[in-house]
């Protein structure tokens, strides 16, 4: 029998790849290999479960068992892979080997946590796994005051969903304004201030100096100077991708797991999709690049090597208090062109030859869409 | 006849044809069945075999 097609992860990268892949062959063996529980869920709704009324469980959408029916595969949950070997073609977890046709790493990342002084760092929660929300929500008491750490795409969701519901948010970030690589200021002002108006209060060009145990409460000191008691801390500062693995077997790293036009990495038959792969250059954090990577990734699996081509995709950020929708350049020189009114604002980053290259929308001006996703760019084109 | 919605499995947005996706250049009115094939849905990008009609 012919060593299956496996699949490091079971996330959105890893369930959505195994869909595509069933479209094109419902045969052939398939392995997905998780160290978590193997229940499937959509990230993007960690940071809008609030408003959705669930909790981490509710989040779930098919059990292990109904991805085993659904996607023809064999899934082995609590199962941390421990080593690849690309020579042997076979992965192990501990001492136990499983060989491999072909290795698709859909490792993810994981929330960077940075090393608060104080002695109430253990305190701190992440959330970019629906383990650690269920462990922040168990901690969240009704109407707790919630400090979150970082301005960012996470921190500003997170904020706007736990305002909505009544808890009393403050938003630290040493940045002046939220998204700070994403929006220019004046369109940060205005989601600060649509944030503003459901309660949020922020703490900006201000990090958090120390967390220190007060009484059941956690103090935290700014760089201003100034303190405030909080009950939860939530750090939102950013994701590292998943690398160890690829590293220590020798696959070519650098942010994330480098991957060619076929998402293939330094090792042959050997691939990587999500938040831990790096191509062209970049690493691509967000939902819609998995759908398009899926779509080439499955036939180059199945035979038909296929290159990605990812177009611009525009990230709606979930904010319904300022609704906003980004397209985020890539990190070269330019400047932004903003016109309208806030908090109807509409962005536009040039580079220095003025080719325009990413592009922002607040308020209303979100409806204008499709309109600017068509001036863009693709992120990756393999023909470039 | 009654205008319908369709769910995407993977994110939940909702394809409402009365509404239709005007972002996508898709008019209000348009039917399920006259929406591209090579439409994707926008939060996800799953593609239109990854929705299901939804029982109102």
């Amino acid at each position: 029998m012919t060593a299956p097609i496996t699949v490091l992860g079971a996330g959105h990268a890893a369930v959505t790849l195994a869909r595509e892949l069933r479209k094109l062959d419902a045969e052939t063996p398939l392995r997905i290999i998780t160290a978590d529980d193997g229940a499937y869920y959509y990230k993007p709704d960690l940071s809008k479960a609030l408003a959705a009324g669930k909790d981490a469980d509710g989040l779930i959408k098919q059990s292990p068992d109904q991805l085993r029916e659904q996607l023809n595969a064999e899934v082995l949950t609590q199962t941390p892979v421990t080593r690849i070997a690309p020579d042997e073609h076979a992965v192990y977890a501990g001492d136990t080997r499983y060989d491999y046709s072909r290795l698709v790493l859909a490792l993810g990342a994981e929330a960077i946590r940075p090393p608060f002084p104080g002695d109430a760092a253990a305190r701190v929660h992440t959330a970019n796994h629906r383990s650690d929300y269920a462990k922040f929500r168990a901690a969240l008491q009704p109407g707790a005051r919630v400090l979150i750490v970082g301005a960012g795409l996470i921190g500003c969701e997170f904020a706007n969903d736990l305002a909505a519901a009544g808890y009393a948010v403050t938003v630290a970030d040493i940045a002046g304004w939220p998204l700070p690589r994403l929006l220019p200021e004046v369109q940060g002002r205005a989601l600060q201030a649509g944030l503003e108006q459901i309660g949020v209060q922020w703490k900006l060009e201000n990090g958090v100096q120390s967390l220190n145990l007060s009484g059941d409460a956690i103090r935290a000191e700014f760089g201003d100077g100034s303190g405030a008691e909080f009950d939860t801390v939530l750090s939102a500062v950013g994701l590292r991708p998943h690398t160890a693995l690829a590293r220590d077997a020798g696959l070519e790293c650098a942010l994330g797991i480098v991957v060619d036009a076929h998402l293939q990495t330094s090792a042959p038959d050997i691939y990587a999709i999500g938040d831990c792969a790096q191509i062209g250059g970049r690493l691509l954090p967000y939902i819609l690049p998995i759908a398009h990577a899926a779509r080439a990734l499955a036939p180059t699996l199945t035979g038909t090597a296929t290159p990605a081509k990812l177009p611009a995709m525009p990230v709606i950020v979930k904010t319904p208090a300022c609704p906003t929708l980004v397209s985020a350049p890539a990190d070269v020189p330019g400047a932004w062109e903003v016109s309208g009114e806030a908090p109807d604002l509409e962005a536009l980053y040039k580079d220095e030859n003025g080719n325009p290259i990413g592009f922002a929308l607040t308020g209303k001006a979100t409806a204008k869409r499709a309109q600017y996703a068509a001036q863009m760019p693709p992120v990756f084109d393999p023909a470039a | 006849m009654q205008y319908k919605k369709w769910r995407c499995l993977i994110c939940d947005y909702v394809y409402d044809e009365e509404l239709g996706a005007p972002d996508d250049g898709i008019p209000p009115g348009t039917r399920w069945e006259d929406v591209p094939d090579s439409w994707t849905c926008p939060d996800c990008g799953a593609s239109k075999d990854d929705f299901q009609m939804e029982e109102i």
